[in-house]
């Protein structure tokens, strides 16, 4: 009875349109493949050629400081951090946290712009929302296919994936801080004559940025989740390690590079965090 | 010219305002417009003006419209219908630049909770109106100051708004309202979220300070005695219509209809009414030319057991007693001087009927209203308890 009609081509229809999409924009994607796939590496390889005692130390004095001058954070960055070196991952650790830094950069870039257009237009909204929806719902490893489609293997494919499935938070957030600036605030620097533009920089954004940062920081945590997924396409640093280690059924190895990961999850969870409360007080 | 003409100016919120619109023209009541089309009446036709240096009141209890009347007279509220011209320019048809430039040159607005940029100084906070005008930094520094130290918080330019008290916070939203020295101040009830002492001090200093300045204002209020107190005319809304606009010797006095009657029921009247309204013509003696014989028949034609004596031209020289009259007479005294008696109370025309209560509460005699030596009238007990009881002769064509 629910066979009324044949199997719809879907999946079909889907590749085709990847297809279609991979032909037609290759003049766009080659280039982005090639000039910021060689400019990953490159920023890769600087960050792995900073000595590391010089990256612990600078580390150090930024988390006591960002903390509001407690020891807590400090230390505990220069003992993850050394133990990270001792394990013999440090290499890997500079290409993850380049991985999840540009990938998040550009994910704020990107969604803190969407987040305004949501934030002053009901249809906007209103058309945005359930494609925000639809990108953090489904199964991360999904976008991971398109994502070789269109830039093959390596870094970039990797930021890609990382970059539909954390960008939502920070565009959601910034939404809903802008929204939420009281009315009269909002009536006050609309009854002294400002632009939009005076009012959403005098007043919007300032107002909304710890909701903003609350966004960024989960955009922040969720490329970091996304690049242990995106080193199945080849994307460089410790997620590559817990992959092979998964692929060898070597507990040990593995285990030690999902440490690595947490010490840095942890680390930029509390920079940025405390970068939000510092400013907002 | 009026500063702020209003012409039936109407707010409907909603989808079917043209409809809404019909039936109130049809003279259909707020809540059968919002049975029939869904649609809230916010203001309904709406008419009045504002003379340049006037404070001028719109009362009402909430959800009366006030808000949003005084919200369509800068646009924050698009109108539905009618117009509001500022020095003659109709700002309902305006485009969205010269709307700006009205906003930013002519008309400021102080929030009832003070809608302080708390991200900013309070130095920055006065500077807001001119810094979206661009204008250079130190010039609006220095402007922002200077409104500063005029609402008395020259000390406090650095802190920022969350470290201050309530009272303090409204004046430097008062602050940055005048800072880029706008015609017209609107005040959307400015006072009331403070404590009634502070309100008390803050009306003061709004009146004080309009006395040099001269502002056009118009000003928001739920508060009764807050309109009688600071407003030159006070207009009465109900269901966002004007009920009546007049002096609040006129609302209090000739109240237009039942409602205007019941709000201002409560009010204490001693705070509002002055001398003027409850004073009696005087019956005096001329002391150049009567003596206490005439002062005696007098008062006994009226009725009275003193009065008042004056020279030819009504200055007031003291009173005479009954008892001392008709002493007087026994002794063959003609002088009135002789038994003159200067312990006069007088009162201005001005003074409250507080001040009176406690002065006749005294006085053996009816108080004297004066001015510039010259007796306008009298006050006996009978009036001010009257007066106070709502229900006295009150002398509106002396206010």
């Amino acid at each position: 009875m629910l066979d009324f009609i044949d199997k719809l081509p879907i999946a079909e229809i889907i590749k085709s349109l990847t297809v279609w999409i991979t032909d037609t924009f290759s003049f766009l994607f080659d280039p982005i493949k090639n000039q910021f796939g060689d400019f990953m590496e490159w920023f890769g390889d600087k960050l792995a050629s900073i000595p590391p005692v010089i990256v612990i130390l600078i580390v150090a004095i930024f988390a006591f400081f960002v903390s509001g001058k407690k020891y807590g954070l400090a230390v505990f960055s220069i003992i993850g951090l050394w133990l990270i070196y001792n394990q013999g991952l440090w290499e890997e650790l500079m290409l993850t946290f380049a991985l999840v830094a540009i990938s998040s950069v550009l994910s704020v870039v990107i969604g803190v712009p969407i987040g305004i257009l949501m934030s002053k237009s009901k249809t906007a909204e209103s058309i945005i929302t359930p494609i925000l929806d639809f990108m953090q719902t489904m199964p991360a490893f999904v976008y991971l296919i398109p994502a070789v489609a269109f830039f093959s293997i390596g870094m970039v494919p990797g930021i890609f994936a990382s970059l539909i499935f954390a960008t939502p938070p920070t565009v959601r957030l910034t939404n809903l801080g802008i929204r939420q600036v009281a009315t009269e605030l909002v009536e006050a620097s609309e009854a002294f004559g400002s632009t939009g533009s005076q009012k959403l920089f005098k007043v919007e954004l300032p107002m909304a940025k710890s909701t903003i940062m609350a966004g960024v920081n989960q955009t922040v945590m969720l490329s970091l989740s996304m690049v242990v997924i995106a080193s199945m396409i080849g994307a460089p640093g410790l997620g590559r390690e817990v992959l092979s280690s998964l692929q060898r059924a070597q507990v040990g190895t593995g285990f030690v590079a999902g440490i690595g990961i947490v010490i840095l999850a942890i680390i930029i969870d509390r920079f940025t965090q405390n970068l939000n409360t510092q400013k907002g007080k | 010219m009026p500063v702020i003409k209003v012409e039936g100016l109407s707010k409907v919120f909603g989808k079917n305002t043209k409809q809404a619109l019909k039936l109130l023209d049809e003279g259909k009541s707020k809540d059968e417009i919002l049975k029939q089309t869904g649609s809230t009446v916010g203001v309904n036709r709406a008419s009045f003006e504002v003379e340049a240096g006037e404070i001028f009141v719109l009362m009402g209890l909430s959800g009366s419209g006030k808000s949003t009347l005084v919200r369509l007279v800068n646009r924050l509220i698009e109108p539905t219908e009618g117009s509001v011209f500022i020095d003659g320019e109709d700002l309902a048809r305006m485009d969205k630049q010269g709307l700006r430039k009205v906003r930013r040159e002519k008309l400021s607005m102080v929030f009832q909770r003070f809608a302080l940029f708390p991200h900013r100084t309070v130095l920055e906070n006065a500077e807001f109106g001119l810094e979206v005008q661009n204008v250079d930094k130190e010039k609006r520094q220095q402007k922002a100051t200077e409104a500063l130290e005029m609402v008395g918080l020259g000390n406090y330019i650095n802190q920022y708004p969350g470290q201050l008290s309530g009272g303090m916070q409204q004046r430097v939203g008062l602050a940055r309202a005048l800072a880029n020295d706008p015609e017209v101040l609107l005040m959307d009830e400015a006072f009331s979220a403070l404590d009634p002492l502070i309100r008390k001090d803050m009306q003061d200093e709004l009146l004080d300070l309009q006395e040099s300045m001269k502002k056009t204002i118009l000003f928001i209020t739920h508060d009764l005695d807050e309109a009688l107190r600071i407003g030159d005319r006070i207009a009465l809304m109900k269901d966002g219509s004007i009920v009546q606009i007049g002096t609040p010797e006129e609302i209090l006095v000739n109240p237009a209809n039942d409602y205007v009657e019941k709000f201002v029921e409560d009010v204490d009247r001693s705070k509002v009414l002055t001398a003027e309204h409850i004073m009696k013509r005087p019956e005096t003696v001329n002391f150049e030319k009567h003596g206490p014989r005439v002062a005696l028949e007098r008062m006994r034609e009226e009725g009275l057991s003193s009065i008042y004596v004056t020279d030819g031209k009504r200055n007031l020289k003291g009173y005479v007693t009954a008892d001392d009259a008709s002493e007087a007479r026994k002794n063959e005294i003609r002088d009135i001087n002789q038994i003159l008696k200067t312990d006069v109370p007088t009162v201005s025309k001005d003074t409250s009927m507080h001040e009176i209560f406690e002065i006749i509460h005294d006085s053996p005699v009816p108080v004297a209203v004066v001015e510039d030596g010259k007796i306008l009238g009298i006050i006996v007990r009978g009036a001010v308890i009257a007066a106070l009881a709502g229900e006295g002769e009150v002398n509106v064509e002396n206010a």
